[in-house]
């Protein structure tokens, strides 16, 4: 799986010291691009000192996904230390010497190769320092527990003992470097305490939010709320007029990159202060060219493009001419709108720009972009600007982007001290890169035997990568048929299209992104099209996945869905239920799966209806292969988490578009899942020896069309529009 | 502005802020009480509750005048040394993800138990029903809660 190259670089960070640098890959493109420039930077960095200490350095953040706890886990386990014996730190934002970024459900996927070579390939030059010192065979040697031991002879140095020695010694390659025997795991597969829990409960947890410097100012800007609108013209007086507000400006809007909308920015000595300054403020908008936009609008675009064909992704035999003459054929339209990210700690940034360097705390999921985000609007040189990047009060992709840091860099760069940038809810719902608005069509045929003959799939959507993309590299459908095109179910006539539908809406990347979309779109017409044939929703599908298939759609696409591992989870989640068990009056079963950043999830949900139409989700029990799972409790949580969070995109909150603006501004009119509410979650995993995969998004998808099929077990009506308020 | 003194974790301080400054930013920005979270400013979220005179509050919509030498708890001062039996649950069960809502939910759940040492779930549900916990770890904190009542931080 790893195709990067594998780096060993010895004695770099001054005094005796081993040190090993080493690239993950988990992206091709980035992979082929960092082919052409040298020196390659590295994701993590390897270090043991003379006492013995081990440090991995690592460019990955923590957003309470647990990265941080279980990248160490799986260095500890080649390099035989005890868990507790790697110490983790967060790598410096440099480029030229790491990779950043985290998302993608990427980070342990992506490392569990690379750290395993390089903890071997560190442990190998152990053994042979070792073996030098004593003048015998490297294979009489072995690690153990943070020592080379010479069995024969019962004598050992530790590994600090070493590290000068080793540190001289030629690299093993990479490939060929011998790794633990998967059996002999005693670290890996353990569910070990997460070790960024305990300042979790005390209140000593620093995230951008909480960064204080001497001499801070704070900030916020007052953005024109319909999508793509500026000012034209305002009045400061009344701002400048309240207590501790010291300076009012505007910010340009920046567009292709970053995406940020512009505005009036207000800084004060307090949060407060900045807060009561901007609504002092007097601003005529501009309201742009979107300010006719409104879900309405939107939906009736989508309808028009969508009774015309789109581009075909997928065609296989003919399902237009098996639709013709279908025994029985179901037509259905599904929507999804707009979803707001809504981490619950507000976007923020903050900066001290001077005339020749500038620093930067920013809880972000991409450091290397804030650096080059501040380079850019302040001229300053990359390497003079120095990023931290700090705890993060939730991520699931909004943090990814860069326009709180422009923001932050504009403001810091006028005010010449520095500031801390903060939004606040209602400038995080209003000015979101939202989960794309969806609309698609189907049409579906079952014959007369009860079998899936045809299936024709017609997306339309607010794409991402129109938003995104150079206007002459568009490749609309890029982060939008995912989950779709790779339907995992066979069907002899299948034809999938995507066509985009313009919107000023801004859209990007959300917690699974397409996945979540279209998974609840599949999964409710596979379910519509076993109720036309009469059979058991999960017999219907286990059926339809009785002979084994890999399947690469795009045909371009990095991972490969294997329906056996599909199958899998379907069985295990229907297992675990109870599927088929008589269940308390009112209630209904329904039954989803999904496959997403290489992993295979599939949740069956216990949903009942009240007298005024209120759905209460009762249970989802989980059934989750994302291969080998490194730190188990770790794996459960996440996915707990994304059930929860597609649960309140099913059943709560939505962003619904008036005027080019978000409807929505804060927690009472975008409403999310609560502890009231949270139905009892089960996580069942298969055990497994396949590498590990993504966890952070997987357990997302399966959420609402497991719901929604449950509300059409128990009820009879089958929906069809998220979020489902009332049935 | 006015001159008002805060007992903040046993601790007497001195502000001098305008009296309608909610308490959170107080404690936030001027005394650099950072545990305490801002999730919406308008008492949707519960990030940002502390104890007043053993009282869970919302700090956002409280007034920093109605509080002027009231006793203040912040997540900061709910046990020196993460020894209350909440903390040691929080732990045990593994709650928290990103964090970021895990002080408010504390705070709740502290007051909860200070009132009610033995919480069912529809109590739970009571006191903690405002907050908002967008990792959803609702099952473990629910689950904490018992493990504390219990005796069982441990
Ligand atoms: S910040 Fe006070 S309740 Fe949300
Ligand atoms: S742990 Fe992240 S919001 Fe609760």
């Amino acid at each position: 799986m790893t195709t990067r190259r594998a780096f060993l670089k010895t004695g770099a960070a001054g005094g005796a010291a081993l040190v090993v640098g080493f690239r993950f890959s988990i992206d091709a493109l980035a992979q082929e691009a960092q082919e052409k420039k040298k020196p390659s930077p590295f994701d993590a960095w390897i270090h043991i000192d003379k006492s013995g200490t081990v440090t991995l350095i690592t460019a990955k953040s923590e957003m309470g996904q647990g990265a941080l706890t279980a990248m160490p886990m799986i260095l500890a386990e080649e390099l035989e230390v005890d868990w507790n014996g790697v110490r983790v730190e967060q790598a410096p934002t440099d480029p030229s010497i790491y990779d950043h970024g985290t998302g993608g459900s990427g980070s342990v996927a992506g490392s569990w190769l690379p750290l395993r070579q390089a903890g071997a390939a560190a442990r190998e030059m152990l053994v042979r320092a070792a073996a030098t010192a004593w003048n015998v065979e490297p294979a009489t040697c072995r690690a153990e527990k943070g020592f080379i031991v010479h069995g024969p002879r019962r004598r050992r140095l530790a590994y600090g003992e070493l590290v000068e020695a080793a540190s001289k010694l030629p690299i093993p390659d990479f490939n060929k470097v011998p790794l633990k025997n998967p059996d002999d795991f005693h670290i890996v597969g353990q569910s070990i305490a997460r070790t960024d829990i305990p300042s979790k409960v005390d209140g000593s947890a620093r995230f951008g939010i909480d960064v204080r410097v001497p001499g801070l100012l704070y900030a916020v800007v007052a953005r024109c709320p319909t999508f793509g609108g500026k000012a034209a013209r305002f009045d400061a007086t009344k701002a400048k007029a309240i207590a501790g507000v010291r300076h009012v400006l505007e910010i340009p809007a920046v567009g292709a990159g970053a995406h940020t909308a512009g505005g009036i920015a207000v800084v004060a000595d307090s949060t407060w202060a900045a807060m009561q300054g901007r609504q002092a403020l007097q601003i005529d908008w501009d309201h742009g060219p979107h300010a006719s936009e409104s879900s309405q609008t939107l939906r009736q675009a989508s309808e028009t493009i969508a009774a015309q064909p789109g581009k075909v992704v997928r065609n296989e035999g003919d399902a237009a001419a098996t639709l013709v003459g279908a025994e029985q054929k179901v037509d259905a339209v599904y929507e999804l709108p707009f979803q707001a990210h809504a981490t619950m700690e507000p976007m923020n940034c903050t900066v001290d720009i001077r005339a020749d360097r500038a620093e930067a705390w920013s809880p972000t999921q991409a450091p290397d972009w804030t650096r080059s985000a501040i380079a850019q609007v302040t001229g300053l040189p990359p390497p003079s600007i120095n990023v931290h990047t700090t705890l993060m009060g939730g991520g699931f992709g909004r943090r990814y982007q860069a326009d709180f840091v422009v923001e932050a860099a504009q403001v810091g760069k006028a005010v010449g001290a520095p500031v801390q940038l903060l939004w606040t809810r209602e400038d995080d719902m209003r000015h979101d890169f939202y989960r794309p608005f969806a609309y698609h069509r189907l049409s579906g045929a079952v014959d007369a035997k009860g079998n899936a003959v045809a299936w024709h799939h017609r997306i339309v959507s607010t794409s991402i990568r129109s938003f995104w993309d150079p206007p002459d590299r568009v490749k609309p459908e890029a982060s939008e048929i995912g989950g779709a095109v790779d339907l995992a179910y066979a069907v002899p006539n299948l034809r999938v299209e995507y066509a985009p539908v313009p919107s000023g809406v801004p859209v990007a990347w959300w917690r699974s992104v397409e996945a979540s979309l279209n998974a609840f779109v599949v999964e409710g017409f596979i379910d519509e099209l076993a109720a036309a044939a009469k059979a058991d929703p999960l017999a219907f599908r286990q059926r339809l996945l009785a002979e084994p298939r890999m399947i690469k759609q795009p045909p371009d696409s990095e991972s490969a869905l294997d329906t056996r591992r599909f199958k899998g989870v379907l069985d295990l989640a229907a297992a675990k239920a109870g599927w088929g068990s008589p269940l308390p009056a009112g209630r209904g079963r329904g039954i989803a799966c999904a496959f997403s950043f290489d992993s295979y999830v599939a949740e069956v949900a216990e949903v009942s209806v009240d007298k005024a139409g209120l759905p209460h989700v009762h249970r989802v029990v989980c059934a989750v292969d994302c291969g080998r799972a490194v730190n188990p409790d770790g794996v459960r949580a996440q996915v707990e988490s994304a059930v929860v969070y597609g649960l309140s995109a099913a059943l709560k909150g939505a962003i619904t578009i008036a005027g080019g603006r978000a409807e929505q501004s804060n927690f009472h009119d975008f409403e999310v899942m609560r502890i009231q509410e949270m139905p009892v979650v089960e996580v069942h995993l298969v055990a497994s020896t396949e590498r590990p995969t993504g966890i952070g998004e997987p357990g997302l998808p399966p959420a609402a069309p497991a719901v929604a099929n449950a509300i059409f077990a128990a009820t009879g009506k089958r929906l069809r529009r998220l979020p489902i308020l009332r049935v | 502005m006015a001159e008002l003194t805060l007992v903040v974790n046993g601790r007497s301080q001195a502000v001098d802020v305008a009296p309608d400054t909610p308490l959170l930013w107080v404690l936030r920005d001027a005394l650099g009480y950072t545990g305490t979270k801002y999730g919406c400013g308008m008492s949707q979220c519960g990030a940002c509750t502390v104890h007043v005179e053993g009282v869970a509050a919302r700090s956002c919509v409280t007034p920093v005048g109605t509080v002027d030498g009231k006793k203040i708890t912040t997540i900061e001062g709910l046990s020196a040394d993460r020894s209350h039996p909440l903390q040691q649950a929080w732990i045990a069960e593994q709650v928290p993800q990103c964090g970021y809502c895990q002080s408010g939910m504390l705070m709740s759940a502290s007051a909860l138990l200070a009132k009610k040492p033995r919480p069912t779930d529809a109590d739970i549900d009571d006191a903690l029903g405002g907050h908002i916990c967008r990792c959803g770890t609702y099952q473990r904190i629910r689950r904490a809660v018992h493990r504390a009542a219990e005796g069982g931080g441990k």
